[in-house]
């Protein structure tokens, strides 16, 4: 009896992640808040389905919408939800899954260079290849885009200009 | 004052840098110079403010007496915020914008690395985002320092005379106030006097990459800290605060 009682919990909390997890981020809206690394847990706690979320930049202004969207989600599956906020420890571009990575190459989003603990220093450079023809011959636009965590770029070879997702 | 009413003052201070840096540089958006620098400017005041939001947020969590972020960011009166001078110096032209960025952002590099060690968990969390972010605004800031200082005549002049202008409130980021004493003393914030070291390193390599001098100080400007502001301050505030004191409890 207690087993099937863990069993289900088990499954509940599958069923909570899978709802949880289903929503995608609005600003790149090819990726899972899973995907990102952004949605960190969902556990079932006294009958409430709470959803751990770390912001990827202190001043991502998508935060509070993804937080809205997860707890909707949940209540749409017809758990009572709740959403936590988690600072510690700091969301890294580490945490983006493989099936992430692949999901950005393939919307035009040349993914972060691997590992960030490959720390730049000042005027450090880095090789970006371009997400569509896979040249590293690429030319760094500015380090600032269209969102706190994109960076533009642009490919010498096929001379497409791309968001770099940078490396934190 | 006690260690909490030292850590709130303190948190709210550090708040207080990167709100008004970051309203100063959101003043750009839509008249820089290019439309890269326009996004590189309004994206380092995005994070220079949600910087402020986190830092703010929990300074009312410790103070425990509800006030949230927007109470903190527009309900104070001028003396009651203890930003340094230097981030509520007007924007002047790029070059003067430029350096200002350049020196806080060497500043808050060394104070968010040493911040990441913190005692403090919540601390350590909001400085292991923010280390990430600061060292864009110190690569990107330090490029067009040495872009100007070895570009066209008129630029190494605008750089020069912003370094002129600006240098003597730099003093004031390494100042230690009681309140700053209590919280070093308990291992939640560095101590600024010991960052100064490898500040002045990374501006002379950096200026010598610029052919710029560090200028000699005669009389460092100081103040803020105190709450004691430069008159365009209130001009600064009059502007930030004006939703909220117009139509007071107004929600986004």
């Amino acid at each position: 009896m207690v087993s099937m009682v863990a069993a289900l919990k088990i499954d509940e909390t599958q069923r909570a992640w899978r709802a949880a997890s289903s929503v995608l981020d609005p600003e790149v809206p090819c990726v899972s808040v899973a995907d990102l690394g952004i949605l960190r847990s969902v556990e079932m706690v006294d009958g409430i389905a709470v959803a751990k979320v770390t912001p990827t930049y202190s001043g991502c202004p998508a935060v509070t919408f993804i937080e809205l969207a997860v707890q909707t989600a949940l209540l749409e599956a017809g758990f009572d939800a709740r959403v936590e906020r988690v600072m510690s420890p700091a969301w890294t571009t580490d945490w983006i899954t493989p099936e992430g990575r692949e999901k950005l190459r393939a919307y035009g989003i040349a993914p972060p260079v691997d590992g960030s603990t490959s720390k730049l220093s000042l005027f450090g450079e880095t090789t970006v290849a371009c997400p569509r023809c896979g040249s590293d011959d690429t030319n760094k636009i500015s380090e600032f885009g269209s969102t706190a965590c994109k960076a533009q770029y642009q490919c010498r070879s096929c001379a497409e200009p791309f968001d770099y997702f940078k490396c934190i | 004052m006690d260690t909490r009413e030292a850590l709130v003052h303190s948190l709210i201070t550090l708040g207080d840098d990167h709100l008004i840096l970051g309203h100063r540089l959101s003043e750009w958006s839509g008249h820089a110079p290019m439309l890269e620098e326009d996004l590189s400017m309004s994206n380092m005041a995005l994070d220079l403010i949600g910087q402020a939001r986190n830092i703010y947020t929990y300074a009312g969590e410790v103070e425990g007496k509800g006030r949230d972020e927007d109470a903190l960011a527009y309900l104070r009166t001028e003396r009651e915020y203890y930003n340094v001078l230097m981030v509520e110096r007007p924007n002047g032209d790029f070059a003067h914008t430029m350096l200002r960025q350049f020196y806080f952002a060497v500043y808050m590099q060394a104070s968010w690395a040493a911040m990441v060690e913190s005692k403090d968990e919540t601390l350590r969390g909001i400085a292991g985002k923010a280390v990430k972010e600061i060292s864009y605004h110190v690569r990107h800031a330090g490029e067009w320092v040495v872009r100007m200082g070895d570009g066209t005549e008129e630029s190494a002049e605008r750089i020069k005379s912003a370094a002129a202008a600006l240098h003597r409130y730099t003093n004031e980021l390494f100042t230690v106030n009681s309140a700053l004493q209590i919280c070093i003393d308990a291992g939640s914030l560095p101590d600024p006097s010991k960052l100064r070291d490898s500040w002045n390193n990374s501006i002379s390599q950096v200026f010598k990459q610029a052919f710029l001098e560090v200028p000699e100080v005669a009389a460092p400007q100081e103040g803020g800290r105190d709450g004691r502001h430069t008159e365009d301050f209130g001009h600064l505030l009059s502007d930030l605060q004006y939703l909220q004191r117009t139509y007071p409890g107004q929600k986004w």
